[in-house]
Formats: structure tokens, sequence, C-alpha cells
């Protein structure tokens, strides 16, 4: 009995093989020191594979572009060219499978985004077209008048 | 994304209210439970720097309130791991903190500290109660018609007697040794437990209030002001419940009478104890006080004279936004109006009492204005954030991060004192000091 | 700086010789080529006086990853400065610009919204943010448990099984890029798309800006766009100060802006 004053530290003992023993099994194999060291890289290498796999949702316009060409050949010439089909008809996901159908922004307040006139010099805004939300026809879908595929005003 | 419309909840929009120009990211992220963490770590920290006033440095006048402070500061243990739980948006994985640990983060410690302390307390209260855990088990062997109760509390001691029975001289000398130099090394690792509570904060660089060296050291000694305050305040408290016991005979508060058949104390060694044992720790508290006043004071006049970048935001914060809770609820309240107090001649136990009670209520203030000022103000200098305490919860997060939340974690300490108790009678006169 | 030119000159080398011999053998992308290769480095190229402001990155990169669109919370954000003559300096994001800037009134929170006259305008311009992926991210070092780390392309993710949500990453961030999920209920921020450059694509908010405004690229490449620009325009990047090393670089930055 003379030992008696250890007996609290054999149940520390015994309590951190337990855990040491529990890690082995809940800690994922994968899980390690990786390239950018303890510090930064300390982490379970699959996750970077899973985050690789994340579904894409945006393909971009030449995907729209090898079924709908006859849309495309105006609006790739026209002053909207530099926007996504995306923008504008929603993400394409697996269109035409999933979803078949694309629901198309017609509000006003898309085309606002850009000519919503605000005044921002030493800004890109400043060089587009803008008009006022709260005087120009108000109500009415822009695409009453213009053509969001080829907005030229001389089209119109 | 349709089913994205379920369960959809944006951490810190319940509880966060705006103004100016503020990044559409930015919530008080972290609120009343980072401010319970803290806190109650202190307490733990300071409750065991004030039983180690007495096992370590021999001052004998502390007797009867160290092996309170001791089993008291055991009781809130698990309690300053609570809020910490309660914060976790994954609760669950907060073993994950042991089980891959990444020691650059001053969490990443939490696990091992905290366990190693929690060791090293169960370890000094298993010597400081060794003798008594054995007196027990005999006593209640050689019962012939035990209580439901009784024996219970048989099978209790039996297992954390852990099997040694021996109670020679030799072995009880042995005993003391082990508390004293637990004691001795539960002080820095009391401090150290604390003082990375401070790092935590401290080492936030994106955060202009926290980032000072002098967080772990000002976290260090506001904990043992309040771990000090806290142990007068319940000390004085089980006393009177104690002496109203003794007085009206209602063993049901007095739970060693219960399980352990020990002769009460009359009301008047009850009285003349307490009124020792808050007058003499009172003392101390002044001493602790004026150290973390002058850190603290020190931190707030070297931010004012460098006056960096960040100065004019944390400026706003600090003179106009949270001047009720810095001004007059820490500073006035918490620190001016005790330190008083408590340095007035002809000290009494209310007055110390109440004393402790304002710094308690100083310090809580202090971890407030720490947490929830250092996000009362937007990453872009030009905007700030006022949280609004959930009082009333109506979700499981407003619960937890709520008045609620707060309420449970400050009342579990004293409902696991009270079965601890039971154990280990805190309040035990024992003959054979355990110095 | 004159690290980094020679070390891309190093690396141009070999990159050069190593394109040139694999693609002999398989037809490969050598987009795809290039998003295996060890020497990379993706960084951001950011031109704030393209940018009008119209959030269409916002809210494609929200769709993108999954962040639920009406939650107060994004991987990516627009802020509009508006610079007044007399100096006094308005800034604002609504809703993080998910719906653009249509409004000339600028978004004060609760102190509701301010009407600035055009004629006090000095200047007014729009700056896109998002995770800036640093070199010695502040957020990943504070992480307790290994859920947040680099990979060896410099991009900072977040494991989402692993994470514990202390929320000690979020307040580590100097750019308040951090958030929490409001459904997977684990920090969460911009991985410049992962998913998309690592298999040779775009950004989602990059393919998203009608005007170039924002750029990915490989800094190690030396013929990639990005890198061209920015070893060889005057380039800035935010809050330097916290020696986080950030990998997204803006052209037109002003001291307004951190």
């Amino acid at each position: 009995m003379k030992n008696h004053i250890w007996r609290p530290l054999y149940v520390v003992a015994a309590i951190v093989v337990l855990i040491l023993v529990f890690r082995i099994f809940y800690v994922p194999e994968d899980f390690g020191i990786q390239e950018r060291g303890y510090t930064f890289g300390f982490h379970r290498l699959g996750n970077e594979q899973e985050w690789k796999e994340f579904p894409a949702k945006y393909r971009d316009s030449s995907y729209c572009q090898d079924c709908h060409y006859d849309v495309t050949e105006v609006f790739t010439v026209s002053q909207h060219a530099m926007i996504q089909c995306e923008s504008c008809h929603g993400a394409a996901f697996d269109h035409p499978e999933n979803p078949e159908k694309l629901p198309i922004d017609r509000s006003r307040e898309l085309c606002l985004r850009c000519h919503s006139q605000l005044y921002t010099p030493s800004s890109g805004r400043s060089n587009i077209p803008g008009i006022n939300p709260s005087e120009h026809n108000v109500g009415i879908e822009c695409s009453a008048c213009h053509n969001p595929h080829n907005p030229s005003l001389e089209e119109m | 994304m349709v089913e994205q419309i379920a369960a959809m909840v944006v951490h810190g929009e319940a509880w966060t209210v705006k103004d100016l120009f503020v990044l559409p990211n930015e919530y008080v992220y972290w609120s009343i439970q980072i401010v319970m963490y803290p806190y109650m770590t202190g307490l733990v920290a300071g409750a065991f720097v004030l039983s180690s006033l007495y096992h370590v440095f021999g001052v004998e006048k502390l007797k009867q309130i160290a092996r309170f402070a001791l089993v008291f500061s055991f009781a809130l243990l698990p309690v300053a791991m609570l809020p910490l739980l309660l914060h976790l948006t994954q609760p669950l994985r907060g073993i994950h903190v042991l089980m891959t640990p990444h020691f650059t983060s001053a969490i990443s410690a939490f696990g091992i500290v905290f366990m190693t302390y929690a060791c090293i307390v169960a370890a000094e209260i298993w010597f400081v109660y060794r003798t008594f855990i054995v007196a027990s088990v005999v006593r209640l062997s050689a019962k012939d018609n035990r209580t439901v109760y009784q024996r219970l509390l048989l099978q209790i001691y039996r297992v954390i007697s852990l099997g040694a029975m021996d109670v020679s001289k030799e072995a009880v000398e042995s005993d003391h040794k082990a508390v004293k130099f637990l004691a001795g090394l539960g002080i820095p690792v009391a401090c150290f437990l604390h003082g990375y509570a401070g790092f935590i904060f401290g080492s936030v660089k994106a955060n202009a209030l926290w980032m000072t060296p002098l967080m772990p050291v000002i976290f260090i000694f506001s904990a043992v002001v309040s771990g000090i305050a806290l142990c007068i305040v319940s000390y004085y408290v089980f006393m009177e419940i104690r002496k109203r016991a003794a007085k009206g005979g209602w063993n049901f508060f007095l739970p060693e009478t219960i399980g352990h058949d020990r002769a009460e104390f009359s009301y008047e060694e009850l009285n003349s104890m307490q009124d020792h044992e808050v007058k003499m720790t009172s003392k101390y508290l002044l001493i602790f006080m004026t150290l973390a006043l002058t850190l603290e004071v020190l931190d707030m006049i070297f931010r004012g004279y460098t006056a960096v970048k960040s100065w004019d935001a944390l400026r706003q914060v600090i003179y106009v936004h949270d001047f009720t809770q810095i001004f007059i609820m820490q500073g006035l309240l918490g620190n001016v109006i005790p330190f008083i107090l408590l340095l007035l001649p002809r000290i009494t136990v209310r007055r110390a009492v109440s004393a402790s009670l304002l710094v308690l209520l100083g310090v809580f203030m202090m971890r407030w204005n720490v947490v929830i000022g250092g996000q009362a103000f937007s990453l872009t200098f030009n905007g700030f954030m006022h949280y609004s305490l959930p009082i009333i919860p109506n979700s499981i997060e407003t619960f937890k991060e709520g008045l609620m939340g707060a309420l449970l974690v400050v009342i579990s300490p004293f409902v696991i004192f009270y079965f601890l108790n039971m154990v280990f009678p805190a309040f035990m006169e024992d003959k054979s000091a355990t110095h | 700086m004159m690290k980094r030119r020679d070390f891309i000159k190093q690396t141009a080398v070999f990159v050069t010789g190593a394109a040139l011999s694999s693609s002999a053998l398989v037809m490969l992308d050598p987009k795809e080529l290039l998003a295996q290769r060890p020497e990379l480095r993706w960084g951001f190229l950011v031109d704030t006086h393209k940018c009008v402001g119209c959030g269409f990155c916002v809210k494609a990169c929200k769709i993108e990853n999954d962040i639920p669109i009406e939650a107060n919370v994004t991987r990516t954000w627009v802020e509009r400065y508006v610079l007044k003559k007399n100096g006094e300096v308005l800034a604002d994001s609504p809703k993080a610009a998910l719906n653009g800037f249509t409004s000339e009134l600028i978004d004060q929170n609760a102190s509701g919204l301010k009407e600035v006259d055009a004629d006090e305008i000095a200047q007014a311009f729009f700056v896109p943010k998002l995770c800036n992926q640093c070199e010695t991210p502040a957020c990943v070092q504070v992480c307790p448990v290994g859920a947040t780390y680099q990979t060896a392309d410099g991009i900072v993710l977040i494991d989402r099984k692993w994470c514990i949500g202390c929320g000690y990453c979020v307040m580590g961030c100097p750019y308040g890029v951090r958030f929490f999920h409001p459904v997977e209920h684990v920090a969460d921020k911009c991985n410049f798309c992962y998913h998309r450059i690592s298999q040779g694509g775009n950004t989602a908010c990059a393919q998203a800006c009608p005007f170039g405004a924002r750029k990915i690229g490989n800094l190690r490449d030396p013929n990639d766009p990005v890198a061209k620009t920015v070893l060889r325009d005057r380039v800035g990047v935010l809050r330097d100060e916290y020696g986080t090393k950030p990998q997204v670089f803006y052209l037109g930055l002003s001291k307004e802006v951190h």
C-alpha cells in the first residue's frame, strides 16, 4: 500500500490511453500534414477531392450556342454580347435534361443593374446609357420596347 | 435551389444591428457564451488560486474557505466547458479539438490544458479527502441498515477510494505532501488555462481592440479577482443557509448530515467562522484588484496615447456607444465603488460581500466589453454593430446564445456543487490539517 | 517583387518544356493540364475601373456555390464608394450588391438611406471583394482542429465534415470574407470556385462579369494575363499591414478602400 500516491496518476494514464486509442479509430486515415506544412496544410486530404467534385451550375455561352445558334448568332454581334446567356436565362445546370426549361428573368430590376443612372465618375458605370427608373416608363417591362438580344436604339 | 429554403439561419443575424458601413458578412459572431467562457474559466482559476494560498503558502487564516474553494472550483470546471459547447454551431464535433489539435490555434490547447487542469484538481481533492473517504467507507460498511442514499454513497466512496485504504501516519503524511505539490503545480496551470483564454483574444490580429500582449495578463488578474469574489459570495450564501438550517433544524440543506451523521455546528460557531473567513479573504481580493485595475488602466491609456489608425473607431466605441457599459458598469460600479468599500476601515461581512458582488459584476462587464466591444465596430472602421441580447428564445440559436443559455451556465455550478458537496463535504472541519 | 519575377522566369523554362513534351503524348485540354501542374498558384485580378456594380457576380456566385440567395451572407460582394468634395467618404453594399446598385441612395443600415447630391460627388466607384486566398492565411492559423487549410495551389478550403463551428476563423480574417453557412452551419467562404478552376474552368463570378473586371489566373505562368498584369502594372492588395500576403490584386485601388 506504499504507493497509493501514484494511484491518481494511473487513472490519468488510463484516460490518456483511452483517448489515444479512440483517436486511432475516430480520425480519418488521410488526415495529416500536407504540402503547406502544419500551420497551413494540416487537414483531411480527401476533402480536396470532395471540393473538386462539387457540382457546377453554370455552363457558359458556348454551351448554349450548340443548340440555340439562331439566337446566339444575332446576340454575339450586339452591344450586349459581353453578357452571359445565363445572367438573364438562369444557370443551365443540366439543361435541356434537367431542368427542361430555364426561368427567364424579364424584370425591370435585371436591366436596372446596369442601366439605372447613377452619378459615378471614375467608374465604368458612367459609360453605360442609363435612365431614371422612377420616371422612365414606370411599370412596363423593358423588353416591351427594347430587344435584349439586340439593344441598339436604331433597331427599335 | 428550391430545397435550400429548409432551415435557413444566418448565424448572428438575430442579435446584430448594423449601423453605417458594415461588411455583408460581419455579425456579432461571438456573443454571450463567449463572454461567459472566460468568465467561468476565470472563476475556476481564481477559486483554485484562493485554495492554493492556504495549501501552498500556508495562509492559515484561509483554511476554512480554502477547502470550500477547492471543491467549488471542481464544480465550476465542467461549466467552464459548457459555454463553448453551447457556442459551437456543431457541438457534437467538439471532440475534434482533442482528436486533431492544430496547435497554431490558441483554442486547440483548450482540450489538453483543460483536462490537465481537471486532473490536477481532481487529484488534489482526492488527496485532501482521502482519509475522509476511507473513514466513510469503514463507517458506512459497518452500518446494518443503510438507506438507499447511504448505499449509493458507499458505492461511490468504494470506487473513488481507488482501493487505497491505508490511513497510517506515513500514508497521511504523504497525502499532505501530494496536496502541497499539486496545489503548487495547479497555480501555473490555472494561470496558463486562463492566460491562454486571454491569448485567444489577444492574438486575433484582425481585431483592433483585442490585439494586445497585455490581454493574457489582464485576464489572469481579473480571473483571480472574480474567482476570489465568487468564493466570498458563495461561501457567505452557503454559510447563511447552513446557519438558517442549523437554527431551524432543516437537515435537507445539510447533505453531510444525511449522509455522514456528522455533529452539527451551532449557529454561533458558524457565525464566527463565516465572519473570520470572509474578512480575511476580502483582504486578498483587494490586493489582486489593485493589480488588475492597474493593467486595465494602462491598456486604455496606451491605446489613446499611441492612437493608431483604429483609434478613431475604438474611441467612438469606448466613449460613445459603450460608455455606460465601460465607465458606469465596469468602471464605477465594478471597480471604484467596491475598491472604496474594501479600503474603508472596520470592514464588516455585509460590506465585504456587497463589494464582492460588485466586483463580480465588474469582471463580467469587463469580459462583456472585451468580447462584445471588440465586435462593436466594423473591419472597415466606418461602421458599427450593436449586440442585442436575445432574452426570450424563439429558436435553439437564441436559446443557446441568449439570456437563457447564459443563465443555464450560471446556475449549473451551484447544482453541481450541491451534489458534489454530498460526496466531499466542503464545509467539513477537519482536525488533521491538510497543508 | 524581385523574388516572384525570378521564380516565374525559372518556372517558365520548366513549364514550357513540360507542357510541350506531355502535350505531344496525349490529347489533353491544355487548361486542364495547367490545373494539374504543381507550378500553380491561383491569383485573382480585380479591375475597379471596369466594375459597374451590376452584381451579376454576386448572384452567380450564390447560385453556383449553393449559398441561399436571400440569406444575408455571401462569398463575394461589391462595395460602392462615394467620395465627396468635402472629403467625406460614404460607402455601402446593399444586400451585398446581389441585385446590383440601382439607387443613388446610400444604404447606411440603421442610419437609413443617405442622399448625396451629384454636385457634391468628387468620385464614385465600385470595388468587388472576395477571399484573398492569402499566402499566410490568418484564418487557417487559428483553426483549432485543422478544418480549414491551404491546398498546394494556394486555395484556402474548409472541410465541412470536420469544422466545429467555433467561429475563430471568422474572427481571424481581416477581410470579413468568412461567415457561417446558413444551411450547413459550418464556416464558409469563397474558394475561387475550386471545383471549376481545377477542371480548367473559370470562376462563376469572373464568367458572369460582363466587363472583365474580375479575372482568375495562374501567377506562376508568365503567359497568363493575370500574372502579366500583376507583374507589369501597378497593382495593390487589401490590408497588407496584417502580413497575410493577399493574392487578390486590385487595379485602381484608393486609400479609402481597405
